[in-house]
């Protein structure tokens, strides 16, 4: 169900876009008006939920530890998977942020005769999830060649090493092709295996046929179909300089990648692709273990109702007595 | 009770998810897989709300009128009190790597009991209530409705998680669905729901200082049939004290050491240890407890219970304290004590009277743990060990998951292990470390009742211990938990027969040469020491 459902709404997304620009002659709003429409919501939308984040605090410090403790001077402590210091946790967190650390640490179990549990080497998910993520980035950057002028030189530079294949005269860039096989892996893993398909909510299946169709999009227009850059550029600069203009010469295409774009932005804050934002604050990452070593405070640690001392002296003071305790009274 | 399954029977787990989806699938109570309900004198004990008599097996659960709101209102508070449920509530992507890291999975095949969608339980609520999209959309987003069916299924599903953090360690977000257990059980608890085996404990702890309620002069006697017992074995008189004002240290550990067998050996390597080094300090009849099921309950409750130690220390004016072999009393001391209870301002930063070694990563909150201070006495020198004492064993180790995953306490505890034993195996690298296995029984769980889901939820750690047990011979599974000592035993009769189970300081007092002692012919528990290893249990 949740896959038929994702798949009409891109579909329907694509339908109307197509409706909007071929038959009503909506380009304006489609080329002009959505985007804004999409970043402010999309701004909106991270401000919102990094505020709402942000304002509840952090009472305890709970990070999961990867490693061995800093402890007595002659035991080795284990600085990135288990900081205890600033330091380490920001060397933590970039191992987390740019390269899926504890995604890395992934096995799958499997249950043999015996029995025996057996846990096997099973970094496919850690792999295709980088592969995308990082084709999704220097994808990113290599189109600000059409939101720049002049363009500056590091998206040449990712565009030089991107494209260091060539079809004929033209590149053929990499991260087009890992990029569409990232999206796909994800998805055929949401298919086949089984408890994966039992999660999966339509939520997780719409960003990714999303990414599909603005992958495919652009490879269309990019290697098959043709598209007037200079155009695309014109139209791109414009809406970021606040003079929109809707050149001629641009096909429907070109419309369905940027309209799917906006959908994706619009969407982001309310999906759970908001875990580009929350992974840099999630507690149990971000902390050094250092709660022995250091007071963590507690902004809002009340009072709480104790059985005291006297009380309990007062229960048992007899049975204390004569059990040859010492007590407070006599 | 319900009678227990074969283990060729438990066995037959289905990995394969029903074809129904989980919210359409209402919770079965099935004997063995669930815990008694909390009797009300325990809740009017701690003034915790809704007491009463109910069981979940019955139709009616005997909610207060304004269930809903309660539970809404308690969300609520929650989320805006704790950003990590907030965010957890937020950026699952549903990747399923945390799905067959759970000893609870892996041991049912239950799609429920994948971290994720645990999470899930609370996170449809979450939907539906809290967010725009799910008020909106509904299932679609994966939302629903909060009923009483729901309530049920959370009080059976987290009370099947042992907050043991596995899940946390694989998730690329750090998603801890221990974190989100310890709400659901909140919510539940706010309801008065709460399973028997752990409001009995905290009640009792609350008013009589340990989790078994044993009364200051039965305390003592149990300590000093300890006192004893290590008079028989080494006969020398160990003299410990309680509730000594003007000691050095106040020594706490888990109750479970001091009453019940195997701890009961471990709590004498405690004594024999310091008594040999001559150490200044006391015990506390008050402070009798290291454990802390309050970390089960809610964080309140874990406060209450928690406040003892500080207090205690205070009264008695001791320098600092040293704490017991116990996983979740570490996690609470570790990550909580001084956050919700300090600063101890009363207490001094720890140093070790004997090697000077100060304690730094304690230095606020005051507390060492033994097997920081042992190692430490090892490294200087300051303990003659014979190792050999402990050659009827070969022993294997098992991580606790509360120091494991809460702390990184994998060396400490090792490197006195090699000191005290001469054959020592490791189980397989995924399941030990910061990757082990739960016992199973952890988080509140360890009730008889509750038996099947118990072995089931051990089956991996049993199963890495077979894999040592096949490859190596070993008979002995060493740790560092009082829960472990009490369900252990159990989970290898179960699984892995002829395994026993020993606290590290059982093995300690087996290897420490005391000055003046007798000739050592037994172990602690009087098995005699020459004896071969190797063909025992065979
Ligand atoms: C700081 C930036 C980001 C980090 C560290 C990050 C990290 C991750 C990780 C670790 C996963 C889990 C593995 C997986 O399910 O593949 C994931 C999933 C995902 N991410 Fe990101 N991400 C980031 C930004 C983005 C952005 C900008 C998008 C864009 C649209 C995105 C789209 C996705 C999608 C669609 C999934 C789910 C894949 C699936 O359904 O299996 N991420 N991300
Ligand atoms: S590993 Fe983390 S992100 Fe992935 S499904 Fe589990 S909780 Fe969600
Ligand atoms: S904390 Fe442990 S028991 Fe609970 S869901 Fe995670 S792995 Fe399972």
């Amino acid at each position: 169900m949740g896959v038929a459902f994702s798949l009409a709404v891109v579909g329907v997304l694509i339908l109307a876009i197509t409706l909007a620009v071929e038959v009503l002659g909506l380009r304006f709003l489609v080329g002009a008006v959505l985007p804004y429409v999409a970043v402010a919501v999309f701004l909106g939308g991270m401000v919102y939920r990094l505020l709402g984040w942000g304002r509840s605090p952090v009472p305890f410090r709970i990070p999961t530890t990867g490693g061995q403790q800093r402890s007595l001077p002659w035991i080795k402590p284990s600085s990135l998977d288990n900081p205890s210091s600033t330091a380490g946790v920001i060397g933590r967190m970039a191992l987390e942020i740019l390269l899926f650390r504890s995604l890395f640490r992934n096995t799958k179990a499997e249950l043999h005769g015996g029995p025996h549990l057996a846990y096997h080497w099973e970094k496919w998910l850690w792999l295709g999830a980088l592969v995308f993520h990082w084709s999704m980035l220097l994808v990113v950057i290599r189109h600000l060649r059409f939101f720049t002028d002049p363009v500056p030189s590091f998206v040449y530079w990712v565009e030089g090493i991107d494209g260091f294949l060539r079809v004929g005269l033209r590149a053929l860039y990499l991260t087009d092709i890992t990029l569409l096989l990232g999206v796909t892996y994800l998805l055929l893993r949401r298919f086949f295996i089984p408890q994966v398909r039992y999660i999966s909510l339509p939520g997780d299946y719409v960003p990714l046929f999303l990414l599909l169709g603005i992958g495919l999009s652009g490879v269309l227009m990019r290697y098959f179909v043709g598209v007037d850059v200079a155009a695309v550029k014109e139209l791109a600069l414009g809406v970021l300089t606040f003079r929109p203009r809707i050149p001629e010469g641009i096909g429907v295409l070109f419309y369905i990648h940027w309209g799917l774009v906006c959908a994706l932005l619009a969407y982001f804050p309310f999906s759970k692709l908001v875990h580009m934002g929350g992974i840099f604050l999630t507690p149990t990452r971000n902390l050094p273990n250092d709660s022995r070593a250091r007071r963590h405070v507690n902004p809002w640690n009340y009072p709480v109702k104790v059985h005291t001392y006297e009380e309990y002296e007062e229960e048992f003071r007899e049975k204390m007595k004569l059990a040859g305790i010492p007590v407070e009274k006599e | 009770m319900a009678s227990l399954p074969k283990p060729e029977e438990l066995v037959k787990i289905d990995y394969n998810p029903p074809r129904r989806g989980w919210m359409d699938n209402p919770v079965e109570f099935r004997r063995g897989t669930w815990l008694y309900a909390a009797k009300p004198r325990h809740l009017e004990a701690l003034g915790l709300p809704n007491p009463r008599e109910w069981s979940p097996e019955e139709e009616d659960w005997k909610l207060p009128p304004e269930w809903r709101e309660i539970v809404l209102e308690g969300f609520k508070e929650r989320l805006e009190r704790f950003r990590s449920l907030k965010l957890f509530m937020d950026i699952c992507s549903r990747c399923g790597a945390c799905a067959d890291k759970c000893h609870f999975f892996i041991g049912t095949g239950d799609p429920r009991n994948m971290p994720v969608l645990r999470a899930e339980l609370l996170r449809s609520i979450y939907r539906r209530y809290f967010t725009l999209s799910g008020r909106m959309t509904g299932k679609l987003v994966g939302a629903r409705d909060l009923t009483e069916e729901v309530i049920k299924e959370w009080f059976y599903y987290f009370y099947q998680c042992t907050e043991c953090r596995r899940c946390s360690l694989f998730c690329p977000f750090g998603i801890d669905t221990a974190e989100i257990t310890m709400m659901g059980r909140e919510l539940l608890g706010l309801l008065g729901i709460y399973p028997d085996w752990i409001i009995a404990p905290v009640a009792n702890c609350y008013r009589v200082g340990n989790h078994v309620g044993i009364e200051p002069h039965a305390f003592r006697d149990m300590v000093d049939f300890c006192v004893d017992e290590i008079e028989n074995v080494t006969g020398i008189r160990v003299e410990p004290t309680f509730n000594r004002k003007g000691a050095e240290i106040l020594f706490i550990a888990p109750s479970g050491d001091v009453f019940a067998d195997p701890g009961i050996y471990t709590f004498m390597g405690y004594l024999m240890l310091f008594h040999e080094i001559g150490l200044d300090y006391t015990l506390s009849t008050y402070a009798s407890e290291g454990g802390n099921f309050g970390l089960f309950t809610s964080h309140e409750v874990m406060k209450r219970l928690n406040a003892k130690m500080y207090d205690e220390a205070r009264r008695l004016g001791v320098k600092w304290i040293l704490g017991g072999e116990c996983g979740h009393m570490w996690r609470v001391i570790h990550q909580y004590m001084d956050t919700m209870n300090g600063p101890a301002d009363s207490l001094e930063e720890p140093v070790s009277p004997l090697t000077g070694t100060k304690f730094e990563n304690a230095r606020s909150t005051k507390m060492v743990h033994i097997c920081e201070f042992t190692a430490d006495l090892i490294r200087h020198g300051k303990i003659q060990l014979d190792p050999s004492r402990n050659d009827v064993f070969k022993v294997t180790f098992h991580d606790s998951c509360n120091p494991a995953r809460a702390m990184g306490f994998f060396e400490e505890p090792r490197y006195i292990l090699r000191k005290v034993c001469n054959r020592f195996y490791e189980m397989p690298e995924n399941t030990i470390r910061e990757q082990t296995f739960c016992c199973g029984s952890g988080g509140g769980l360890n009730a008889d009742e509750n038996m099947e889901m118990r072995m089931r939820g051990g089956f991996p750690r049993a199963n890495a211990v077979g894999y040592v047990r096949e490859k190596y011979g070993v008979n002995l599974l060493a740790c560092i938990c009082a829960i472990d000592r009490a369900v252990l035993p159990a989970l290898m009769d179960y699984w892995v027969p002829g395994v026993g189970v020993a606290g590290l300081h059982e093995l300690v007092g087996n290897a420490l040469v005391m000055k003046g002692e007798a000739e050592r012919t037994t172990t602690l528990r009087g098995e005699p020491l020459k004896g071969s290893g190797d063909d025992e249990n065979t």
